[in-house]
């Protein structure tokens, strides 16, 4: 039984809620809409602790006063925010009973993506058997990850079974309060997760998709905090190559990272939610915010292979804090039709002798626009911080466009950094040496932009490379002719 | 092996083949020589199937099968070859990955397999021991900062390993030093067999000490106005074009 607004409103306003609200409620969405007592009600919800609900106040009371950024080189029509539900349950149903009922189209996609029926008919919400292989995997993954003390879980479980990991590390890296979209995140997450690496830990297995797409559904407000211990080790994958198709239009994730002294994380990432239609119509609004906190010696890699949404704001971050701390960003972002893309890296060197590397690669077809923004900073007493910085940008046809946004502030003499950027466009001449030796025009495009981007699809953990490169292909299908 | 007849061919209207005719059988190597601007090179693209180039009139048989409506990479698979005067850059790309592509390409359009890993491997062991090319050159970004002598010699190595039915050669020895010269013409005569064939386009009598061709044409404005045998060559090269000039035009 859906509540109405009004009904929701006056059992917002009786005192009852705060004892018992939420198990009243049988409905699994909330009304549209957003106020202080969404906010409580999603605590409430969640059975989160009060200080939870209050960090969540404060976020969402420090949102209200900010404006929506409009320094990203993208237009869209921006998202009412008082006409979204800001809470819904993770789908408990199947949507459909077998794969036969789902869009043939989307079941021709994931085959091209090799992804296993299993997997498919989890994607593409179907009921899945109870045997299925991944959840015996994911059983024996815990088992192995429980046994060296690392905790991997939800953020919802995170803060109910571990609240002074939670309490301690959330919001340090990426406060409440950071940008508009960060804010709204604090405000409403839904889900996400949690990950904590002990000390002198070297995580046996890279925490992947393969596993989390076992975990409950986590919605459009994403949340993730990962905490890599002294000397700790952790290799993150996120995503999914499978287009995800989603209701939801504006997603507004918050990811924190924290390496502590000589600790590692790498963190990879394969977007693909759903673009747009060939004309531009309908897709995901992506604004992300991501940042990793480097204390000494610590390394935090960012690689993200980003095809998806209609819009793309998203700049994954390193504070380099401590000395010797590492920060690498690479980067392959495609756009095809009518997407846009505005994303890029800070680079925040702190310490001293820090290193910072950012390879980013845009790829731009169709009448799509990608942007590059980057800022390496060098403070004060970053004494022989290095920098060293390449966009390479790949054209595609004579209607997309490509833009570079690098900044550089440097408050230290000793410190070096270098950019490189190039621009190209698939030439005729190319295609048709590649048709001379037998390689039709797909594939010869498929094998420009995948040499294009090697250098960043070899720092992917090697599953997923083979992975990105065949949505690479899939997301420039048709793009020539 | 290849027929052409009365071929005519034209880029933005305007004719740079005007009536091409020329039969090269099976076991042949052919030079076409001329000068500068006559429509060597787009005679060979036009073979290969290029776009950019409208064929009028005529036809190009390979085989006895006509090519016209074939794509470039349908002729590929038939066994066109084209070795580029100037070949393209493919950063990236290694050139052992590029060959694989190709040759597994061109045998899943004869609905074959790909070629097993240590087949290929042996193959491209011994082409390129052949073409005295080094094994780190492999492993190299196709034709990204080769020399040019570098990215003729890739050249015939593509086309050794391809085995291709008919092969052409568009001044491969333009910016080959003598040394190159000669290990790429060994490779080229190597190559040699009775059962393909062989166009072989140059400016120079010089190559053609090294691969001996059966026949030589001459190309000028469009039309091949002179055809004759190794000698006609040495004829060139001691009296240069005008005289044939002057022959074409009365």
């Amino acid at each position: 039984m859906a509540y109405t607004e009004e009904e929701l409103k006056k059992e917002l306003e009786t005192k009852e809620y705060e004892y018992g609200f939420y198990t009243d409620i049988e409905s699994d969405t909330f009304p549209k809409g957003l106020n202080e007592d969404i906010v409580i009600a999603i605590s409430k919800k969640k059975e989160e602790p009060d200080w939870m609900t209050k960090w969540r106040l404060e976020a969402f009371r420090a949102w209200k006063e900010m404006e929506e950024p409009e320094w990203a080189n993208v237009k869209y029509q921006k998202p009412d925010f008082q006409n979204i539900s800001y809470y819904s349950a993770p789908n408990k149903k199947p949507k459909y009973d077998s794969l036969d009922e789902v869009d043939p189209e989307l079941l021709d996609t994931f085959k091209k993506l090799g992804i296993s029926v299993d997997e498919q008919k989890k994607l593409a919400g179907v009921a899945v058997d109870i045997v299925m292989d991944s959840v015996s995997v994911a059983t024996t993954f815990k088992k192995t990850l429980a046994e060296k003390g690392i905790i991997f879980c939800s953020i919802s479980e995170a803060i109910k079974e571990h609240p002074e990991l939670v309490k301690k590390y959330l919001g340090t890296v990426v406060p409440q309060r950071d940008n508009f979209y960060a804010a709204l995140n604090s405000a409403v997450f839904s889900d996400g997760s949690f990950c904590y690496i002990p000390k002198g830990v070297r995580c046996p297995m890279e925490l992947s998709t393969y596993f989390r797409i076992n975990q409950a559904g986590t919605g459009q407000f994403e949340r993730t905090l990962v905490i890599a211990e002294e000397g700790s080790y952790v290799s993150y994958l996120e995503g999914c190559t499978a287009p995800m198709r989603d209701e939801n239009q504006l997603h507004a994730a918050v990811v924190e990272l924290i390496a502590l002294d000589n600790a590692e994380i790498k963190y990879s990432t394969v977007q693909n939610w759903f673009p747009g239609n060939k004309e531009g119509k309908g897709g995901v609004y992506n604004f992300v915010t991501k940042r990793g906190l480097c204390e000494k010696h610590a390394k935090i890699s960012w690689t993200q292979v980003e095809t998806g949404s209609a819009v793309t704001w998203k700049y994954p971050s390193c504070i380099l804090k401590g000395d010797y701390s590492i920060g690498e960003f690479y980067s392959i972002a495609v756009t095809n039709n009518f997407q846009q893309a505005d994303t890029g890296t800070k680079m925040v060197h702190l310490g001293k002798n820090t290193k910072s590397t950012i390879i980013s690669k845009g790829i731009s077809a169709g009448q799509s626009q990608n942007s590059y923004r980057g800022l390496v900073q060098v403070n004060s007493r970053a004494e022989n911080a290095r920098n060293f910085s390449q966009c390479d940008s790949l054209l595609m046809g004579n209607r997309c466009g490509a833009h570079t946004f690098p900044y550089i502030e440097v408050k230290n003499k000793s410190a070096q950094i270098e950019h490189e950027a190039t621009t190209s466009k698939i030439g005729e001449d190319q295609i048709f040496y590649c048709n001379q030796r037998g390689i039709d025009t797909e594939k010869a495009i498929a094998l420009i932009v995948n040499g294009f981007s090697k250098e960043v699809l070899n720092k992917l953990p090697m599953e997923f490379a083979v992975e990105a490169q065949k949505l690479l292909e899939i997301s420039l299908e048709g793009s020539v002719g | 092996m290849l027929e052409i007849k009365n071929l005519h061919a034209s880029v933005d209207g305007k004719e740079i083949l005007k009536g091409i005719n020329l039969k090269v059988n099976a076991g042949e190597v052919h030079a076409i020589m001329g000068p500068n601007g006559s429509g060597k090179s787009t005679l060979a693209e036009v073979i290969a199937g290029q776009e950019e180039f409208e064929v009028g009139e005529g036809s190009i048989l390979l085989e006895g099968e006509d090519l016209e409506e074939l794509s470039p990479e349908e002729r590929a698979h038939k066994g066109v070859f084209l070795s580029f005067q100037y070949p393209v850059e493919i950063p990236g790309v290694s050139v052992t990955n590029f060959m694989k592509t190709a040759i597994n390409e061109s045998r899943k359009a004869q609905g074959l397999e790909d070629m097993p890993a240590n087949e290929m491997l042996k193959k491209i062991r011994e082409k390129s021991e052949m073409l005295e090319i080094d094994r780190k050159f492999l492993s190299r970004s196709l034709n990204e900062g080769f020399s040019g002598g570098e990215k003729k010699r890739n050249e015939i190595f593509q086309m050794a390993m391809m085995e291709p039915k008919l092969a052409i050669l568009d001044e491969t020895d333009s910016g080959l030093d003598i040394d190159a010269l000669r290990i790429v013409s060994n490779g080229v005569n190597k190559l040699r067999s009775k059962d393909n064939a062989i166009i072989v386009i140059t400016h120079y009598q010089r190559l053609l000490e090294y691969i001996v061709p059966d026949f030589v044409h001459v190309l000028y404005n469009g039309k091949i106005v002179k055809s004759g045998t190794k000698e006609l060559a040495l004829e060139l090269e001691e009296k240069g074009y005008d005289w044939l000039k002057e022959e074409a035009a009365v």
